[in-house]
């Protein structure tokens, strides 16, 4: 609250969440769970944080969305964009906006979404409800997989719950989306929400201009929006007490692989990886390089990686973002070859099929690093895999290729010793070791299995 | 054929340039469908780029369209039959050979709606543009129809190797088309193979039966009375008497 | 600011037919399946000239010309969590 005070401008409006504010080790969003080892139901989100500000007059609703900009709040989804200005962009947009809450979490190494959305399922759909008061919404969507639907019938429930007691302004409504990894793109949704398939679309235009019902669309991840319920009740001020000021705030992170204690956890932005990777009682065995980003994400070796901080400008020195927080410790025991091409081979196999370059040049990639890792490759493939790498980012309607493509193409810069190694004398032992990363069964979707 | 009329009244040129302009727009037609398919085919010939068939598919269409403007104001101004504008674009309203006439006006009228929305191609977007442009293919066999019925010079000979070679040049196509397609939508190549193949057959039946038959101009006439009123008398007997073929 | 424009291409659309590569051959590369490459160099002149006829010649209408002046406020990764 006293940072909220000495903001310059008044607390927006908040209950008495003096200790909601920040839980056990800094923790934020799950602080709920450190307090009660369960998922928080409304009552107990209620005495925690308070009831969410309402912000009805103009007046309200722009220090709203000034205090989430100040906070520099960045969507926790992947792409790490300004929320306030993706706020200010729909809410200037032509026509009544529509907001659409992203719990899809497609990426296999992440579960921060799906765990966020059970443990404090009320900070989100405040979040979409502040959302949609910011940028003049009539509806909120909460998009969900499919294969989740014990927790979209606790969300239903939630929902329903909201708005006997008022809380809601606006209808929020529960979907259930094919499960594919692309789907969770936020032109899939719109797509699937304007009665189509759960894919890509080209752009322009994109959603912020024309999205669900060719209306102005604001697609936030579950968790940016958990973090617009705090700072609509604490201020920008106490946003930025933890991380860095150009990193600012607390994000979940999912950690796992040859770590202690593997989990979905909760740090301040800006800590060095290897910090990081501590909270899940650090390397269990030698570590070799991490994956950070996940099945979009970037190889980072270990040794470069530990030191680096968590945000996106130090990241981006080495190719890599922030994502959505996932991190996976690959031991240096492990073949980075064959977990690389197990990760490619379902990458290519979840993709579109829509443009050129994903449906003939991620699965020739796949192929070409299948042959790397298990198979007897001619001294040509090295080059041939590179040339085909470089080629699929930036070549797509979405940004599936470009996540291969730096996938891909990080594994071959961090593995080159191992690559070598292959190309000359063969597949390594460990190559036919059991996989560190879990990857899904490498099924291609049928086309009726997009609605 | 109509050798008869000429002494009577003298031909007039407008006559000879509809029914030729009407054979070339329909050799043009022809072209400009096959072109049409080579280029949905990604056809590569050797000595010619795709963006050359690509061309070549636009400009017959162009020319097949100056040539049926020629085809349709000469049979307009020519007083041999008596045509109103109308006759132009709403379908079986002629006084000559209504049904037969009919069909011409229902390729015209399908190949404008092609025609208009392919110059504003690029503003309307691929997918309406795409489904109006299958139109022609309708308008294809519709417009080989009329010639088949309408014409004054179906029973020549060479006419009616024109008309083979035309077919046969489009099932060729539409055949050639389906060979390269991949797989997947199983009934619906079946049933293009299919129709491709009915065209001739249907063709072949219904000249037979009807224009190659004697007393085709008086049943082609249809329900309206062969003499209406024209400055020649009604050619309807003379034609098959004299069909000199 | 209206003279800058680049070639873009909806890549859904776009299936391969490789007119534009033909047309342009000074902008556009095929890769090994036929798919365009392009740069996002701004076209001038007569290049543009030449381009405006190559997106008429698509035949999948995928080939467009982007007006560089106006960047989309969030040209961003997708939301992939």
């Amino acid at each position: 609250m006293t940072d909220a005070m000495t903001d310059g401008q008044p607390p927006l409006l908040t209950g008495d969440g003096r200790d909601g504010m920040m839980g056990p080790y800094g923790s934020r969003l799950l602080h709920g769970w450190y307090a009660t080892g369960g998922a928080a139901d409304l009552n107990e989100h209620l005495g925690r944080y308070g009831p969410p500000p309402s912000p009805r007059s103009t007046d309200a609703v722009d220090r709203l969305v000034r205090a989430v900009e100040d906070a520099g709040l960045t969507g926790r989804g992947g792409a790490a964009f300004p929320t306030g200005r993706k706020l200010r962009t729909v809410a200037g947009g032509r026509g009544t906006a529509v907001v659409v809450a992203n719990g899809m979490e497609s990426e296999p190494a992440s579960r921060k979404d799906e765990m966020l959305l059970d443990l404090a399922p009320h900070l989100v759909l405040d979040g979409a409800a502040l959302a949609a008061a910011a940028v003049g919404a009539d509806v909120a969507h909460l998009c969900l997989p499919r294969t989740r639907q014990n927790q979209a019938r606790a969300l239903r429930e939630a929902v329903e719950e909201r708005q006997r007691r008022g809380l809601d302004t606006v209808p929020v409504m529960v979907h259930e989306l094919p499960h594919h990894y692309v789907s969770s793109e936020e032109t899939s949704l719109v797509r699937w929400l304007n009665g189509g398939d759960a894919r890509p679309l080209s752009t322009p235009p994109r959603p912020f201009e024309k999205g669900v019902g060719r209306r102005p669309t604001l697609i936030d991840n579950v968790e940016t929006l958990a973090h617009l319920a705090l700072i609509a009740r604490y201020g920008h001020g106490w946003f930025r007490s933890a991380g860095r000021p150009d990193a600012a705030g607390t994000t979940l992170v999912t950690l796992s692989g040859a770590l202690r204690t593997p989990g979905v956890y909760e740090v301040p932005m800006g800590r060095p990886i290897g910090e990081v990777l501590d909270v899940a009682g650090g390397a269990s065995e030698p570590l070799g390089s991490i994956l950070l980003g996940g099945f979009f994400g970037s190889w980072l070796p270990v040794d470069q990686a530990l030191r680096v901080p968590f945000a996106k400008q130090d990241l981006a020195s080495l190719g890599a973002g922030p994502g959505a927080g996932v991190f996976v410790a690959l031991p240096a025991r492990a073949c980075g070859l064959a977990e690389a091409a197990r990760v490619l081979g379902y990458l290519a196999a979840q993709s579109a099929r829509q443009c050129g370059p994903c449906r003939l040049g991620l699965p020739a990639v796949a192929a070409d690093f299948a042959d790397l890792a298990w198979g007897s490759p001619d001294p040509r493939l090295r080059e041939r895999l590179e040339a085909r790498v470089g080629l699929l980012a930036g070549r797509g309607a979405c940004r599936h290729p470009d996540g291969a493509s730096r996938f891909a193409a990080t594994a071959l810069r961090v593995f080159a010793h191992d690559a070598r190694h292959h190309l000359s004398l063969g597949p390594c032992a460990a190559a036919g070791h059991e996989p560190v990363l879990p990857v899904p069964d490498t099924v291609v979707p049928d086309e009726r299995e997009w609605r | 054929m109509t050798g008869i009329v000429p002494l009577a009244a003298g031909p007039s040129p407008l006559w000879y340039a509809t029914r030729a302009g009407g054979t070339v727009a329909l050799v043009l037609l022809t072209a400009t469908v096959a072109l049409g398919i080579a280029v949905g085919g990604r056809y590569t010939p050797r000595r010619l780029a795709r963006f050359e068939v690509s061309a070549l598919h636009r400009n017959l269409a162009v020319l097949t369209l100056a040539f049926l403007a020629v085809h349709i104001v000469t049979a307009i101004l020519d007083t041999f039959v008596h045509l109103g504008w109308l006759v132009t674009v709403v379908p079986f309203t002629a006084s000559y050979r209504p049904l037969w006439l009919g069909l011409g006006t229902v390729a015209f009228d399908l190949l404008l709606a092609v025609a208009a929305t392919s110059a504003i191609r690029l503003r309307m977007g691929q997918r309406r543009w795409k489904t109006v442009h299958w139109l022609a293919y309708a308008a294809w066999p519709v417009a080989l129809f009329h010639a088949a019925g309408t014409g004054t010079d179906t029973r020549l000979t060479l006419q009616l190797a024109l008309y083979a070679a035309c077919v046969a040049l489009v099932v060729a196509a539409v055949w050639w088309r389906l060979y390269r397609a991949g797989p997947g939508r199983v009934a619906m190549r079946l049933w293009t193979g299919v129709t491709a193949a009915a065209v001739p057959v249907v063709l072949t039946a219904f000249l037979s039966s009807g224009p190659l038959q004697p007393g085709w101009a008086h049943r082609a006439s249809g329900p309206a009375p062969a003499a209406t009123g024209a400055v020649h008398p009604a050619p309807a007997p003379t034609d098959d008497a004299g069909g000199s073929e | 600011m209206s003279g800058t424009h680049s070639l873009g291409i909806d890549r859904i659309a776009c299936d391969g037919y490789g007119l534009c590569a033909e047309l342009l051959p000074e902008l556009v590369e095929l890769d090994e399946w036929g798919y365009p490459i392009v740069g996002s160099a701004p076209l001038t002149g007569q290049a543009l000239g030449h381009a405006r006829r190559a997106v008429a010649a698509c035949p999948a209408l995928a080939l467009r010309l982007d007006r560089a002046q106006h960047r989309a406020p969030d040209r961003q990764s997708p939301q992939r969590t």
